[in-house]
């Protein structure tokens, strides 16, 4: 309305987008997609051997060749084969491709998870523990799908840890009007940026060993690490790390994506989910559940391929992929 | 390692052309490579049309790069391309990029719109009107939804035509235990191929008109009409040319996808739809519904401003564009006509007109044997009929009783998009299939 302010432009840091603010895309990861949507520029001499095999690869297990075919509801099977071994070399400890659900974006899959543990009724229906501050992508959820939110506090003087008594509290509290059943934790953390402690994620893996709770583990933010000091740790590996009873008993659902990292990939809505001691029978409903929407987009479904099987040492586009 | 009577299955049972061969159009793939990395934007074996869309379309995205969340309703520019397409198609009725969203596939439109249309508990929960035969995305929706799934019968009889009496049967039945505000059509018809004629969608708007009900037209198949004296009526161009009356108030939601059509587009989930008539307050809470998803794929957005905005006379990649679009068409059309044709031959198989779609879904005589055989195997005598069909030839087919039929009837759907020398393989099989089957139960 041309009324003068301060300023000569807005700066946008409101949003979790990269590229939007200047980031560039990873070259091998635009190559390979780029070669499975045009396979004419497979013989681009401009394009490196290691993007156009792994392109050949895709395309073969794509129907008809074609990216623009279905894949199964699920995801290509090639590409969760791919994505359980990087789960495997990330944690050390074993993945199975049909325990891992491909989805358009993290947010897809963690809708689909919640839809299928939210139930009851009155004091029965289901209660979900998230964090405050969260990412308001579960309160949206939640209320979609009138279940009951149930907050806990992370714990601003201590960089924002999980608090076992304030979970305990929340918990507690959560039971007099609804059944919790569901424990939500992000890590590292949005909007706080905390990363847990691995002493930490044991505690809340007991917790919720003790208490019955489904886990969700949001760790899109896994490769944004900063701090000195710190490091991921999947509450996978740290779940079988503990053993038995943990290890064989906690239902768990770990959510990974493209979009941040150092990918920062939003627009291609690529993600996925790996369940962990799901009973079979559930499992097979969600199967159903993501086969409504047909398929996750397969230009995506490519890009994560390349994110979790990416250049080696050796190989032709390495360096410049570092 | 069982050995069986045939050398391959013959997937004829899901609607994805490029799965059974058939190609991309060259240059929806160009753009979106183009888009997807920019590089290629100084590469010589690029057309400067497909170069020109292809920055356009940066150019409506964050940082220049598909990589960025787009608005949740969907990138500006090819919401706008999107309402010039409608305008074009429909003969000049406007459309308001305002009222346009992009989507995730047509399928996370209408997810999303029962989504704001279901409500209501007991007596007063939403009832959804859906054809039967239907797509199964519907009844799967409202089943996801807890919402009431109201049937109305296409008539068999008349090339599964609408007839309102009968929508006005299956309404007045309802009233006793929902509140049916729904009405949901498939034009052209997903499993039975039938266009529907401009009275028959008059008919449909008045009804709507009367009954306040929300209209949802599943338009997706609008380039796949093959049957000479048929012709695609957009719902929304037959609104307008009704008169204000309707125009102003009926409530529609129109939706199309880069799946079917020539593109067959399927795995890059675009769509959009297009919705009228929606109250404000209520157009604030679909896109705040749309944002919890964030966006639409960006590359699913890059294909469907191709769909709606392709080469044009004149333009460098005219003519091979054209090519490719008419011959994908041709041969669908052909395919249409010799399988519809193919079945009626085969004694107790019956097939009304392919008219548009991609699907044939005959009719077929199950001897009340073989029905008792299904039974004592607890399947539905068509889902018996297939299985049968499958172990014997390996051609996969889906049965009728997944899309729904009127009681006492059994169909087959089959798709038409193998390759033409597959097809005729295809339909030679199920013919002598059919005719051992009426001679092993008789």
């Amino acid at each position: 309305q041309g009324v003068p302010k301060p300023f000569t432009e807005v700066i946008k840091a409101n949003i979790g987008d990269a590229h939007a603010m200047g980031q560039k895309p990873i070259t091998f990861l635009r190559q390979v997609t780029a070669l499975c949507l045009c396979p004419e520029l497979l013989t681009q001499p401009s394009i490196p051997e290691d993007a156009k095999d792994r392109a050949r690869r895709l395309l073969a297990a794509c129907g008809g060749q074609s990216a623009g075919s279905y894949s199964a509801s699920p995801g290509i099977e090639l590409v969760r084969r791919d994505v359980a071994r990087f789960l495997q070399r990330r944690d050390g400890v074993p993945a199975e491709p049909q325990d891992i659900f491909l989805a358009t974006g993290a947010s897809d899959a963690i809708v689909s998870i919640l839809k299928l543990l939210v139930s009851g009724e009155g004091p029965s229906r289901t209660g979900v523990l998230v964090p405050v501050p969260q990412y308001p992508l579960y309160s949206a959820a939640l209320a979609e799908l009138s279940a009951v939110q149930l907050d806990y506090y992370l714990d601003e003087e201590r960089c924002w840890a999980l608090d076992l008594a304030e979970l305990r509290r929340a918990l507690a509290e959560g039971r007099r009007h609804c059944c919790p059943r569901v424990l939500c934790i992000i890590n590292p953390g949005n909007p706080t940026g905390q990363v847990q402690s691995r002493q930490c994620i044991e505690d809340v893996i007991k917790f919720a060993f003790e208490e019955k709770l489904f886990l969700m583990a949001d760790e899109v933010y896994q490769d944004n690490i900063y701090a000195e000091g710190l490091a991921f740790h999947s509450f996978k590996k740290v779940l079988f790390e503990m053993g038995p009873p943990y290890s064989e008993e906690v239902e768990l659902a770990s959510f990974h994506s493209v979009s941040k990292g150092f990918m920062g990939e939003c627009g291609f809505r690529s993600g996925f989910v790996e369940v962990v001691n799901m009973d079979p029978e559930v499992q097979q409903e969600l199967t159903k559940l993501v086969s409504v929407r047909l398929c996750p987009p397969v230009p995506g479904q490519i890009l994560l391929d390349a994110v979790v099987d990416p250049p080696q040492p050796g190989d032709p586009s390495y360096e410049l992929f570092m | 390692g069982i050995k069986k009577p045939f050398t391959e299955v013959i997937k004829a049972n899901i609607g994805d052309a490029h799965a059974m061969g058939q190609r991309p159009i060259t240059f929806l793939r160009q753009v979106v490579a183009l888009c997807t990395y920019p590089n290629l934007l100084d590469s010589p074996s690029f057309p400067e049309d497909a170069k020109k869309r292809a920055r356009r379309i940066l150019q409506g995205c964050g940082g220049n790069s598909l990589g960025s969340y787009s608005a949740s309703q969907g990138i500006n520019c090819i919401r706008e391309d999107v309402a010039s397409y409608i305008e074009r198609r429909d003969g000049g009725v406007s459309a308001d990029p305002d009222n346009i969203y992009l989507t995730t596939g047509a399928s996370d439109g209408i997810a999303t719109i029962l989504k704001i249309l279901v409500s209501g508990g007991g007596k007063s929960r939403t009832g959804v009107m859906i054809p039967i035969p239907q797509y199964p995305l519907y009844s799967a929706a409202i089943s996801e939804l807890d919402a009431i799934q109201v049937n109305y019968y296409l008539d068999e009889e008349n090339c599964w035509a609408l007839n309102v009496n009968e929508l006005r049967r299956s309404l007045n039945e309802a009233k006793a235990y929902c509140n049916p505000k729904v009405l949901c059509i498939i034009n052209p018809g997903n499993p039975t191929g039938q266009v529907q004629n401009r009275k028959c969608i008059e008919d449909v708007i008045h009804f709507a008109w009367e009954e306040k009900l929300f209209l949802l037209a599943d338009e997706v198949y609008q380039d796949n009409v093959y049957s000479e004296g048929c012709q695609f009526h957009s719902f929304k161009k037959i609104l307008y040319e009704m008169g204000p009356e309707y125009y102003n108030n009926v409530e529609l939601a129109s939706f199309h996808s880069t799946s079917k059509g020539y593109m067959g587009e399927c795995g890059y989930r675009g769509g959009y739809m297009e919705v009228i008539n929606l109250h404000p307050e209520i157009k604030g809470q679909l896109v705040k519904l749309l944002s919890v998803r964030l966006c639409p794929p960006v590359s699913g957005q890059a294909a469907m401003d191709i769909v709606v905005n392709p080469p044009i006379p004149g333009e460098e990649s005219y003519s091979q564009f054209i090519k490719e679009k008419e011959s994908v068409l041709n041969n669908l059309a052909k395919k249409a006509k010799l399988t519809e044709d193919m079945f009626n031959k085969v004694p107790g198989i019956h097939c009304n007109p392919l008219q548009g779609a991609m699907y044939a879904f005959p009719r077929i005589f199950i001897p009340s044997k073989a029905i008792e055989e299904a039974k004592a195997h607890k399947m539905a005598p068509d889902m018996f009929y297939c299985m049968k069909l499958l172990e014997e030839t390996g051609i996969c087919v889906v049965p009728g009783s997944g899309f729904g039929q009127r009681e006492g009837s059994y169909h087959f759907r089959m798709t038409i998009l193998p390759p033409v020398e597959k097809l005729k393989i295809l339909l030679e099989k199920v013919k002598d299939f059919h005719i051992k089957f009426l001679e092993k139960y008789a």
